[in-house]
């Protein structure tokens, strides 16, 4: 049940558009453009009508799997409901069909919405500045670390380290590498934490920061995260924060309050809006008040009750995105967390520990639990168990597809062999989480009474497993 | 709002299957000395229909671009957007989905994305095309670097004719990789070619070229093609946009090595500057590929031989080679990525090519009837695609703001970025001759008053 490409349904001189007819004189381009500019032939895109392209585009999101179709639950992503009033927030014509080019006097309802949503990120974190202009979590982490390396710069100071957990997301190293920084993997301890004499080692006055995530991938809170940043502070390196784990501890704690000096968010996990499929996010970046004049330019700030983009930061890190951010992306968040309050916000956190813990205990059964200490939001199960079966946590994986349900994060955080990390959110119900449940346990049991099934997942879904060595061996990315 | 379903007795049963008694348990974990005491300071919860109101009234303080005639351009342009686009994007399926790391769900996502790769490909005449980047600027940054990998060079040449944040972002991602830029000045409202020929040598590891340029000039690409070519190992970079793909020999055509580009003027509405889409479209080269940051998805098949689609070529990726990644991209625009594409689709093989020349006609149209005014330079002569510069006498501020009290937005003012005076104005296929014989008049009062 393959759908065609889009250009198959092409016919030559079939339309799908309509513009008004040109109502100026047409010139030929070719008389004042440079020699050899002007194209000779349209660029060969489809030729179909309006309904060809509504049923494919239909048929190809009737072979897709959103959050509003089932559990979604990929650890370190926070797969949670997307609140629908979101998306008609961001629809407002008087708030979307803006330019950016605009004088600021024309759109101070916009900024101050971006700005409210500055001041609630700050207080929710415990910073004192936030940018908005990152595009993503990892645009967050880029302009993070040109922060901190902005402010070695002006302190005279060459530093040329980053220090990050072998639990952290791939975006932590990769980013040290674009930020100009050696990325240092230093090892976890038994409890999954960060090992403080593997830090204590890596320490010195060449390390400019230490990356983390608390909790951390196994959704274990690093208790000793006073001292950590007492340690890093001491070798006169600065702490940043990952937030790709916020749900864990809205209300409950803050980042800031744990003495990190940098942060990012990612608005389209903890704060509700759509991942669309792999984007758009957003990843404001908070800091304390002393790397205030190193972040971004411009700067959204204001005087009395005006609010205006500030350009003259001389000491500011730069720029990258072309504007201001994600803009739409802002509007959503802005609704969710105005929407919730504190009380809100705290309520999400605990229905999202209590889900995340409630899977662990039922699934710690069938399942290899590796670190047994407490975790919030998110757990690490291993495979391992059936494994030694013969079946790898991919089959398993293949197979929930099998039961129209998502699958959790894979082989990830690579510190834990056949790794599943789960997270539900706190927008799943008692009901799919027993469902998920039994899912798991059914599999369990199918591969005990017969593994080549679950190996050969998935059965049911449009296509069955595909041969991903096939695709890297001979590359087909275009029609 | 609450979008939590659980009971509080449903609660009570979760917390006796975990063993515990109050969902405070759950968070011992964290130690007293940091666990936070009090309520966070945000406004109280409010219903959804008390939220309507609020957004309501917060956008009433803005003008939008329905209650003012705009020529702002310069980056982000409002061209027409077939309605089926947002009613195809706001399927859930779509939106609420994440990248799709389990292809056998996620179908749908990937084919578009094919779909996208092969028709971005097509429109820049180059071999291979990524599932999209953050926004054209960080696309202009992340070539940048990847130029300097590609050739273990640091001279880059970037003429002021590219678009002053452009720059401003390329100068931010190549500085910890010692990047040395040579901004090479203007001649006209084009990039001065015989500075540019003195400047490129063995050591350049880049030539970027915006295309049309940001005062709306076409560059002598031809020429250029011939400079670069004579160095062996200088990467030629187009920064192109791709409505005017539809009128312009696609860079492809003229040895371009990586085609970057603000991909919004397809299909995705202006937005106050995002979400936007930046594409990338490079040679098919195995080496460069190799170098590409961002996702790909290509085609295969299933263990039945059916066809299908996968994320591939992913130990180029951060969470597989991680601080060995050719980028630490992750999220990308996936969505507006998708909005392209069905605009593309929907607007097929004709419509792109009258979308380009209608925007250039009426350009055109405008610019013969500005030259009448005296007082008002048209910089570009005839050497223009969508967008003019303009010099007036007056300052244009002062002619921005007569217009603006006729609630025309006349153009970018062009002293902010701090090179050159003047307004670049921005014309679409959206415009009419009555709004542009009303724009000529407005600005014939502003310049003689």
């Amino acid at each position: 049940m393959n759908e065609p490409l889009i250009k198959d349904f092409s016919t030559p001189g079939r339309k799908g558009y309509s513009l008004p007819d040109l109502d100026v004189e047409s010139v030929d381009p070719k008389a004042s453009l440079p020699e050899g500019t002007v194209r000779d032939e349209a660029p060969d895109l489809p030729e179909v009508s309006e309904v060809d392209v509504v049923r494919h585009f239909t048929s190809l999101s009737e072979m897709n799997y959103g959050v509003d179709s089932g559990i979604y639950p990929l650890g370190s992503c926070t797969m949670k409901y997307n609140p629908k009033i979101n998306e008609d927030v961001a629809r407002i014509p008087g708030l979307a069909n803006i330019h950016p080019f605009q004088p600021v006097n024309e759109v101070q309802g916009s900024l101050s919405m971006l700005y409210d949503l500055k001041r609630y990120l700050a207080e929710i974190s415990g910073m004192d500045e936030v940018t908005i202009q990152p595009a993503s979590g990892a645009h967050g982490e880029y302009v993070g670390l040109m922060i901190i390396r902005k402010y070695f710069e002006t302190r005279g100071e060459k530093r040329h380290k980053v220090i990050v957990p072998d639990s952290a997301h791939g975006t932590n190293p990769a980013t040290a590498t674009m930020a100009g920084y050696e990325a240092v993997e230093i090892e976890s301890n038994e409890r999954g934490m960060v090992d403080l004499d593997s830090l204590r080692e890596a320490l010195d006055d060449d390390v400019a920061a230490l990356m983390l995530t608390n909790p951390n991938t196994l959704g274990i809170f690093e208790q000793d995260i006073c001292e950590i940043a007492d340690m890093v502070h001491d070798a006169g390196g600065l702490l940043y924060y990952d937030g790709a784990n916020m749900n864990a501890i809205l209300s409950y704690a803050r980042p800031g309050d744990m003495n990190f000096d940098v942060m990012h968010f990612n608005l389209h996990k903890t704060f509700s809006t759509p991942h669309g499929g792999g984007g758009p996010g957003s990843g404001p970046v908070g800091v304390k008040r002393f790397l205030t004049p190193h972040l971004p330019k411009p700067f959204l700030t204001k005087k009395d009750d005006d609010y205006f983009w500030d350009y003259d930061r001389p000491d500011s890190m730069g720029r990258v995105h072309a504007f201001y951010g994600n803009y739409g992306v802002m509007l959503r968040a802005f609704t969710y967390i105005r929407g919730h309050g504190s009380s809100g916000l705290k309520e999400i956190t605990e229905n999202a520990v209590l889900n995340a813990n409630y899977l662990k205990a039922k699934l710690k059964n069938d399942y290899e639990l590796p670190f047994s200490a407490d975790s919030l939001h998110e757990f690490v199960l291993s495979g391992s168990k059936q494994k030694a079966k013969g079946v790898t946590t991919l089959n398993i994986a293949k197979r929930l597809l099998d039961y129209d349900q998502y699958a959790p994060t894979i082989y990830f955080p690579l510190i834990v062999k056949e790794s599943m990390m789960i997270e539900p959110t706190e927008t799943e119900n008692l009901r799919s989480l027993d469902r998920f449940i039994e899912t798991l346990e059914t599999i369990s049991r199918e591969i005990d009474e017969d593994p080549e099934m679950v190996k050969n997942a998935p059965h049911t879904t449009v296509v069955r497993k595909l041969d991903e060595a096939k695709a890297a061996r001979n590359p087909d990315l275009r029609w | 709002m609450k979008y939590i379903s659980n009971t509080p007795e449903e609660q009570e049963k979760m917390l006796s299957d975990i063993g515990v008694e109050e969902i405070t348990d759950l968070f011992s974990a964290i130690p007293d000395n940091i666990k936070l005491d009090k309520p966070l300071e945000l406004p109280e919860p409010i219903s959804e229909l008390e939220m309507m109101n609020l957004v309501n009234e917060r956008a009433s303080r803005n003008t939008d671009l329905t209650e003012a005639d705009s020529y702002l351009g310069a980056g982000a342009y409002d061209h027409y957007i077939p309605s089926i686009i947002d009613h195809m994007v706001l399927r859930s399926e779509f939106y609420t989905a994440y990248t799709p790391y389990q292809a056998e769900l996620s179908q749908g996502t990937l084919q578009a994305i094919y779909e996208y790769q092969s028709m971005i490909a097509e429109l820049t005449g180059m071999g291979i095309a990524n599932a999209s980047l953050l926004d054209g600027g960080s696309a202009v940054g992340e070539a940048v670097i990847m130029a300097l990998r590609h050739t273990r060079l640091n001279k880059v040449i970037m003429p002021k004719s590219i678009h002053p944040s452009y720059r401003e972002i390329a100068r931010t991602y190549g500085g910890p990789h010692d990047a040395k830029f040579d901004e090479i000045e203007l001649s006209g409202s084009l990039t001065d070619l015989d500075q540019l020929e003195e400047s490129l040598d063995d050591q350049t590891a880049a030539v970027i070229i915006q295309y049309p340029n940001f005062y709306g000039s076409v560059e002598d690409m031809k020429k250029l093609s011939e400079m670069i070519e004579k160095q062996k190992k200088t990467l030629f970079i187009v920064v192109a946009n791709p409505i005017a793909l539809g009128m312009l020999t696609p860079p492809g055509e003229f040895g371009a090595d990586i085609v970057i580009g603000e991909g919004q003027p397809l299909g995705n509405g202006v937005n106050y500057g995002g979400p936007y889409l930046g594409y990338m479209a490079i040679k098919d080269d195995r080496r460069l590929l190799r170098q590409m940051p961002g996702r790909l998805v290509g085609k295969t098949e299933d263990v039945e031989g059916q066809e299908g689609f996968v994320m591939t070529m992913q130990t180029r990726e951060q969470h597989i080679r991680r601080e060995k990644a050719t980028s630490n991209i992750c999220t990308n625009e996936s969505l507006n990525a998708l909005m392209a594409t069905i605009y593309m689709a929907t607007m097929g093989k004709k419509g792109i090519e009258e979308v380009a020349y209608q925007s250039f006609n009426k350009t055109r149209y405008l610019k013969g009837r500005l030259e009448g005014i005296s007082g008002l330079e048209v910089v570009n002569g005839d050497n223009h695609f969508h967008e003019i510069w303009v010099k007036t006498e007056k300052p244009a501020a002062e002619v921005f703001s007569e217009l603006y009290d006729k609630c025309i937005l006349a153009g970018v003012d062009l002293s902010q970025f701090g090179e050159e005076e003047g307004l670049l104005i921005c014309v679409t296929e959206k415009k009419t001759r009555e709004d542009l014989d009303k724009f000529v008049t407005a600005m014939e009062v502003a310049i003689n008053e």
